[in-house]
Parts: structure tokens; sequence; C-alpha cells
């Protein structure tokens, strides 16, 4: 465990490192929530009968999605793992007293973290002191803010644990940008990255729920946003335990057959 | 233009090498694009209109962005990909050619897969040209070939800021995406959506509205004023503080080397 | 001819610190630090030189090649290439010169050599009668008739190299710069590269340029070399002059069966196990054959090699001398 945290600590520096980015990181995603809110307020305008959502909740939604990139959404992939596939610089990685699956799966959680850490507080300071309609709100209940918490947590847990499932992919196809493209897009299209999945039509909507990306970003910013309360935000909860788990085992089951592979072709 | 066009058939050339990872690469950018379509689609199932216009008008606005921008995208790809350029010396190489730099970084990278989104445009244009109801006459397919152009030139003119300011850091350069990306994925409706201030940003500061939101009020007959006709072309002078921001760039790339 | 004259540039870089709580703080705060990487250098070069240009790293060898080649623009100083400064008339200017850098690669990875070379020919507009003479000439010369149709990445580190020295050589250059050309090569592609290189510079007459860190490169090719430490000119003359000048010690290895011998006034050991000693030797205190007698008189010696300072070994104590 403490090699795992290791390993975390180093990248968490390392991202520290870069402050303009983090400023211009910061400047960037809240231009892109705030144009968010204006487009769904003109639809909210248009009908506000056909609103799925209470608006409010669909602005701490979007602010949160904001403040929380780096964490939920699946395009941040570590170049470096994909690399390490690829130009065969594993060589060195299993040289290393350290399971693959656990260093990339820390490392990966670490960074995303680093990242989040350092932009999210501004993010909600400066969300929570704009004026009238695009003010984010808070939790009602203090037990809704500590479920949001674990969701979360498991939300990251199965980004991550999904991401694995990609960089592991690149083992056996060598050449990972269109793959990569393409898994994350959809995942995030269905993790209600675009517009939240209680603006999918049905079935879509239906479908959309019980997929593994739902486990994601969907769940903890609808429950922060107090769109999912009470016994549903256990449920979804239990969703994304089962989610997470899933994924890890799949995950350790094909690198294991992957570096069987690296192994006998000798690299 | 001969060097130009050479440059393209090695990249196509090289890129041709790897077939698969070519035509994934090529439906991946399909794809982000299709679900920003995917998402206008549902959000149109749910409400009639906005700022009231209907889905095919909608669409009008988001092919002609999508489209301008991948051309743009497509032409000035090495501008994108400039910071890696700096940062892996090959911009040096650039100056010990006899060669106009600009050219030589626009010519260093040319990746067909981002055709895929054009391919998507096509597509849309395909549908939201006879579905919106417009009666299309001359003038009207010229305001639209109008806002394709330049829009692509506003976009190529975004990369080169871009590119400019990777002379002085790397590290801040996130925040361009806010009108490269952003322009894309937001210019999908048209930009009075935002409310009055955006669209004042975005006539007055970034010129994207200017190819998008104003020539369109004359496409759906809501201005009969050709003055909207040809606001297009208004937003070409923004290519010259691109261009000495670029240039004021490269003299303190040769002063620092960093 | 290549004229410098008090060239001095400074580079102010951000430090970046280490541990957690400083890299927390360095949010807040950044502090600045000037690097004076050339500080007056100043020398010149005659047409149809060739002159290795050594120092460790981070002297300033690849600020100063920058600079020549047109690429950066000095704080201060003047400096003049064929009548021409550099980073006024960049254009003008490089169409004279070639530019070899070993690390990097001019080559499109994934078409055939002979497609970068048709391109680089487009670059610099080189006449199409002229690029076909040149062509030859340099496919002969670098042996490539076998690899022109080869895509660069299926080519080995030395093919790749000869292919480099080819691609900077098409629009014939009157001045080439040779930037580690030898890095990471085997044996017989180092030699194949040496070899090419003093033939362009005895037979084209080309002024050549070389940074190295491989002694062996400037022993078999230079005159003349520049050393450069912490942004300074700290020596300029020729290979021969310079291994005078330093010390005369020479090396002498023993093997040698008995009990280990006693060492006389002079001599200092440099290794010694059982059977082997390695002794470096002061000539001015005590001659070689006085050494070979005094240890042969203890020990039955089975052989004896004896060696003068190498250059590795020369450079190595400048570097030392100079405290660079």
């Amino acid at each position: 465990m403490k090699k795992y945290l290791a390993i975390f600590r180093i990248r968490f520096i390392n991202s520290l490192q870069y402050r303009a980015a983090a400023l211009a990181g910061m400047a960037t995603q809240f231009a892109w929530g705030f144009m968010e809110i204006l487009a769904f307020l003109a639809f909210y305008k248009a009908d506000p009968a056909a609103f799925p959502m209470e608006f409010s909740q669909t602005v701490s939604y979007i602010w949160m999605q904001q403040a929380f990139l780096a964490l939920f959404m699946v395009w941040f992939f570590e170049a470096e793992i994909f690399n390490a596939i690829t130009s065969g610089g594993i060589a060195y990685e299993l040289a290393r007293p350290v399971d693959l699956y656990w260093r990339w799966f820390s490392q990966s959680v670490a960074n995303r973290l680093a990242k989040t850490v350092l932009r999210c507080l501004p993010i909600f300071i400066v969300a929570m002191l704009v004026p009238g309609p695009f003010r984010m709100s808070l939790p009602a209940t203090h037990g809704q803010f500590l479920l949001f918490l674990v969701s979360a947590a498991f939300s990251l847990g199965v980004v991550v644990s999904f991401s694995m499932l990609i960089y592991i992919s690149t083992f056996y196809t060598l050449s990972s940008t269109g793959v990569r493209i393409i898994s994350a897009v959809l995942a995030d299209f269905l993790a209600g990255a675009i517009i939240p999945l209680p603006f999918f039509p049905q079935p879509f909507r239906a479908i959309a729920e019980m997929l593994p990306f739902a486990a994601m970003q969907n769940m903890p910013l609808r429950i922060y946003s107090g769109n999912i309360t009470g016994i549903n935000a256990f449920r979804g909860i239990g969703l994304q335990v089962f989610w997470l788990i899933a994924l890890i085992l799949i995950g350790r089951y094909m690198i294991n057959d992957a570096l069987r592979k690296v192994v006998v072709q000798g690299g | 233009m001969r060097l130009y066009m050479k440059y393209f058939s090695m990249h196509l050339q090289s890129q041709m090498q790897y077939k698969v990872s070519f035509f994934l690469t090529a439906l991946g950018q399909f794809l982000v694009s299709f679900t920003a379509l995917l998402g206008i689609w549902f959000m149109f199932m749910r409400f009639n209109t906005v700022e009231g216009f209907s889905f095919p008008q909608v669409l009008l606005c988001f092919a002609t962005m999508l489209m301008a921008f991948s051309l743009a995208e497509f032409m000035g790809r090495g501008f994108d990909h400039f910071p890696r350029i700096i940062s892996n010396g090959e911009f040096d190489r650039m100056l010990v050619r006899p060669r106009r730099v600009a050219l030589q970084v626009l010519a260093s990278q040319m990746e067909f897969s981002r055709l895929g989104r054009l391919v998507q445009a096509i597509l849309v244009f395909c549908y939201a040209i006879p579905a919106s109801g417009v009666n299309w006459t001359y003038d009207k397919i010229i305001t639209l070939c109008l806002m394709v152009i330049c829009g692509s030139i506003v976009f190529f003119c975004l990369f080169l800021i871009y590119a400019a300011i990777s002379f002085f850091t790397i590290e801040g350069l996130e925040f361009m995406n806010i009108f490269t990306d952003g322009g894309r994925e937001f210019g999908r409706y048209p930009f009075s959506v935002y409310g009055k201030e955006a669209l004042r940003f975005l006539t007055y500061v970034i010129p994207l509205a200017l190819f998008q939101y104003y020539p369109l009020l004359y496409i759906l007959e809501r201005k009969t004023s050709s003055f909207y006709m040809f606001m297009p072309l208004l937003a070409l002078p923004f290519a010259i503080p691109a261009y000495a921001f670029w240039r004021f760039g490269l003299s303190r790339y040769k002063s620092t080397g960093s | 001819m290549i004229r410098l004259e008090g060239i001095n540039k400074t580079f102010r870089v951000a430090r970046r610190k280490s541990g957690f709580g400083r890299a927390v703080r360095a949010l807040l705060s950044r502090e600045h630090e000037t690097i004076h990487a050339l500080r007056d250098v100043s020398f010149t070069i005659e047409d149809g030189e060739m002159v290795g240009y050594i120092g460790p790293n981070g002297a300033g060898k690849s600020t100063t090649i920058k600079i020549m080649c047109g690429i950066l623009t000095p704080d201060s100083g003047k400096c003049e290439i064929n009548g021409r400064t550099p980073w006024r008339e960049r254009i003008a200017h490089v169409r004279d010169i070639g530019v070899v850098f070993g690390q990097r690669s001019q080559l499109w990875w994934d078409v055939p050599v002979w497609d970068s070379f048709d391109l680089i020919r487009d670059i610099y507009k080189v006449d199409a009668r002229e690029y076909k003479r040149n062509l030859d000439e340099l496919v002969t010369l670098l042996d490539l008739a076998e690899i022109l149709k080869t895509p660069t990445r299926n080519l080995s580190l030395g093919q790749r190299m000869r292919c480099e020295l080819a691609a900077s050589l098409l629009h014939n250059p009157k001045i080439l710069f040779l930037d580690e050309p030898t890095i990471g090569l085997d044996a017989v592609s180092k030699l194949a590269v040496r070899q090419f290189i003093k033939k362009l510079n005895a037979e084209q007459g080309v002024t050549i340029i070389l940074t190295t860190h491989d002694m062996q490169d400037i022993e078999a090719l230079t005159q003349r070399i520049l050393l450069i430490g912490k942004g300074r000119i700290l020596l300029d003359g020729s290979l021969e002059e310079l291994k005078k000048s330093s010390s005369q010690r020479k090396t002498i290895v023993f093997e040698y069966t008995g009990k280990d011998p006693a060492l006389c006034e002079g001599m200092t050991s440099v290794e010694g196990r059982e059977g082997r000693l390695v002794v470096s030797l002061e000539p001015s205190i005590c001659s070689v054959s006085e050494a070979i007698a005094y240890i042969s008189a203890q020990v039955e010696v089975i052989d004896i090699s004896v060696s003068g300072i190498s250059a590795e070994e020369m450079v190595a104590g400048l570097y030392r001398e100079y405290h660079i």
C-alpha cells in the first residue's frame, strides 16, 4: 500500500507545478459552464413545462460537472500509459516489484485528484457568488452531501477502472488513438457529459441508466443537485459498487492475459 | 503551392500506412460531433424551438460551424500541434530551412482523419438544407458559402493565435479552447441563445457571430438588408492582429529559444 | 568565413522546487534566475576549415550553433557568416548551410527516404539537374543505393545517420553544422560517417563545425578545437598542441606472476589486483625504461603495454583544470 501512496504523492506534486495551466483550466471551465447554463436557460424559457429537472438542479449539475471535470471525464487519459505500452517502455514497468494494474490505477486516481483539487475550489466560490439563476446551490441536507461524497468516490473508481480497460486494450490493438477517442466519446455521452441523462428521451434514458456509464458522473452530480434522493440514491450507489467490482475484475483478467502474451512473445 | 501539395501527398502517404488506425480515428472524430448532434436532437424531442429557431434551422447552424471548423482544423492542424513542435526541437529544423516559417508549420501536420467531421457536416447539410424550409435563392446560397469560408478563416486565425501563445508559455494554453473547441460546440445553436452580452462579445471581440448568427438571420429571412448577407466578410480583418501576434511571438522565440 | 565577435546571450529560467510544501508555495510565487549561456564569445573560422567544438553539457555549445544557424538572436555581439548576419537574413543565410542534429531526424518516419529527399529538394528549390548530380554523388559516397526506397522507420541508426547527412547536403551547402553526428552509432557506422565527413571537407572544401562528446571523432577529424565552458571560449588550438601542453603522463600496464611489487617515486598505482598492475607515470621523475626495469627486477613480467594520454583523458583533464 505504501508504494502506491508514494506513486500517488509524486504524481500529485508533479501536477501542482503547473500553475498557469491550472489558472487557464479554471477560466476555461468557468466560461464553458456559463455558456452551457445559458443554453439550458434558453430551452427553459422556451418551454418550462418540458424541462425534466428543476432549473436550479441543472445549474448545480453543470457547475459541479465543471468543478470535477478532471475527476469524472473519461477522456482525461494518461498519455504516459499508452506510450509505455506502445513504445515497449513496459519492460521497465514489469521489472519493478509493483503490480502493474494497481500502479496505473493509483497513478490515474492521483493525477485526476491533483488536477481537480487545484481547480474545483475557485470554481465553487465563483459559482456560489454569481447572481440569480446562475448561482450554484448547496445540497438540501447534510445527509445528501454525504451521499454525494460517497457516490463521487465510487464514480472516480468506475471512471478509472473503465479507462484501465482502454489502456489494456492497447496491448491487443497497438493503435490506441482511434479506440481512445471512440470509447471516451461514447462513455462520456452516456454518462451525461453533454446533456444530463434526464434530458434523454425514452427509451434512451431507460437504457442509458442501466449501463455502467450511468455509474460515472451521472450519479454523484444528480445526487448533489437533489435530482436523486433517498432510497434511489442508495440504489444508485449500490449500482456503482456493482460496476466498480465488475470493471476491476474484467480489467485484472485482461491485464493478466495481456501480460502473459507479452511475455510469450518476448515483448 | 507546389510545395504544399507535396507535403499533402507525403502526409497522405504516411497516414495510409496505418489504415486501421486511420479509420478508427476518423470514426472517433465523426462520433465526437455525432454525440453533439444527438444532444441537439434529444433536446429538440422535448422542446420544439429555442429562441424561435426550429430543429432543422439549428442544424443549419451546427453544420456551418462544423464545416468551417473542420476545414480550418485540417489546414491548420500544424498550429494545433505547435507546442509539441517547439518542445521536440522540430521548430529549430524549420528555422534552418529557407522557407517562411508559418508555411512550414502549416504543412507539418495534416490529419486526414479529421475529415470525419467534415463528412458529418456534409451529411447534416444534406438534411438541413431542404428541411429548413428556406427558399434557396442565389443570394442565400452565396451567404451560406460566405459563412463557411469566412468561418474557417476565423477558426484558422484562432489556431494561429493558439500557436503564437505557445512561444511564450505552453502551460496556459487551455483557455484558448473556449474559442476553438468552444466556438464549435456552442456554435451549434445561434449565438443569440446565449444572451445579449455573449452575442456582443462574439461580434466585436472574437468575431464568431459575424459568420454564424447574423447571416443566418438573412437566410431565414428575418433580416432582409443585404448588409447581413455580407457580414461574414467583416470577420476577415481578424486575421491582421492574429498574424501580427504570431510575428511578435516568433521574434521572441528567437531571443529566448524556449 | 565565419566571424563571431563578443557574442553574449542570457536566458531567464524559472526555478523549480522539490518537495510538497515548496511545490504548493511555488503556486503563488516563482523565482527566476538568469543564466549566462554565452559570455563574450569570439572566434573566426576560415572557409574550408574543420573545427571541433567541445565542452561539457550545458556549456553553451548548442546556443552558439543556434546563433550561427539563425535560430537564436544574441543579446549583443556581432556574427557574420559569408557576409550575412544569420538572424537578420535568415532565409538567404540558411540556403548556404546544412545542419545535422544527431539526436533528431529530419526524415519522414513512414515514407521512403527518397521521398523525404524529394521534399527537401522542393524546400530548397534545388534545380533538377543539380539535384540529380548531388544525389548520385551522395548515394555513391554514402552507399545509399540499397536503402533509398526504404521507409525511415525500417532503417538502422547507422543507415539513418548516413541518410541524414545526405539530406543536409542535397542543396550543396558551403557550411555544415554537425551536432553529435556519431551519437549511438556502432563502430562500423562511426567509421563510415567519419570517413565521409573527412572526404567532404578535403575534396569539396565544405567548412565543417562539429560538436561531439566522442573524442575519437575529434582525433580522427579535426585540426582545430574550440573548448567552451560556462559560456566562455577557453581554448582555441590544434589537438596536437593541446596534447603537448597538457601533461605528459604515461600509463603502463604490467601482467606478472609473483607477489605484489613495490613502486618507486613518480609512479602511482591506478589499478592493482593479483597479477595485474596499472601505473600512471610522470616521465620527468622516472623514465619509462627505468620503471620497467624497476618492476621486472621484483616480479616475473609476462606482458607490458605503454600508452600516452588519450584525447578522452586530455579533455577530462582540461575540464578539471578549468573547473567546468
